[in-house]
């Protein structure tokens, strides 16, 4: 079937929903952030540049943390509240920093670190 | 002295997070079970709490530097947990071997796709 012209909405939203279920996934399946799956993807699928890609990266992992963070702590309880905010501090200070030098590299760069780290988490998962 | 070291690896998780858009568990997890002496559900739980602060402010720069499309990210993460459901169903039924030489498979997949589009990138 030929694709309607513009920005075609509900196959964006279908990939997007694509993203997202994937991202729990590997979430659900390997405790690793959503991250992984959701910037390559968006990069791959979208075209995004690889700052818009990890931007945005970051907005849907505030949700899927929170929906995370809720569930476990709600009903198991076994988040620990006062460590967690203590050690978010320097945490915050690592991502303003972070997101600050993003701006001022390449984005290819960005490009080649996430490949390192998905090379770092490969070999984590075939050693384990 | 393994307080300092856990402040330096969640310092280096927040890098991790603003550099390439994650939210910093690979490190926050063994911060907080090896130098703080948490379980590992426990580090895991509590990484989730730390994942949302350092996402939160991470995505408030980058939108800030005009880098977030935020209808995109609220259809991304408000589908996840359906993914959850079905990865812990998946994960019930398959053997754990599997499952990680299969996802070792996909990130070094990514990883090449990422290195060769960039390379090509003008």
């Amino acid at each position: 079937m030929p694709s309607p012209p513009g920005p075609m909405p509900s196959h964006e939203t279908l990939r997007l929903a694509a993203i997202g279920t994937l991202a729990g996934i590997f979430s659900g399946l390997f405790g690793v952030g959503g991250g992984t799956v959701i910037v390559p993807l968006l990069i791959f699928w979208f075209g995004y540049g690889e700052r818009l890609a990890t931007g945005t990266s970051l907005a849907a992992i505030v949700l899927i943390g929170l929906l995370g963070a809720l569930a476990q702590g709600g009903i198991y309880g076994n988040v620990h509240v006062e460590t967690g905010l203590l050690l978010a501090i320097p945490a915050v200070l690592g991502v303003v920093m972070g997101t600050a030098i993003q701006q001022r590299i390449p984005q290819r760069a960005v490009s080649y670190l996430f490949a390192l780290l998905l090379v770092a988490i490969a070999i984590e998962l075939i050693l384990k | 002295m393994n307080e300092v070291l856990a402040i330096l690896i969640a310092v280096a998780g927040g890098l991790a997070g603003g550099l390439v858009g994650v939210g910093g568990g690979v490190l926050f997890v063994p911060a907080l079970a090896i130098f703080l002496g948490l379980t590992q559900v426990e580090a895991e739980s509590t990484s989730l709490l730390m994942i949302v602060i350092v996402a939160l402010v991470g995505a408030y720069r980058q939108n800030g530097y005009g880098n977030v499309r935020i209808r995109q990210a609220l259809i991304i993460g408000v589908l996840s947990p359906l993914g959850v459901l079905i990865g812990v169903a998946v994960a019930n039924n398959v053997s754990e071997r599997a499952l990680q030489l299969s996802f070792a498979a996909v990130a070094l997949f990514f990883a090449a796709q990422l290195v060769r589009r960039a390379r090509s990138a003008p």
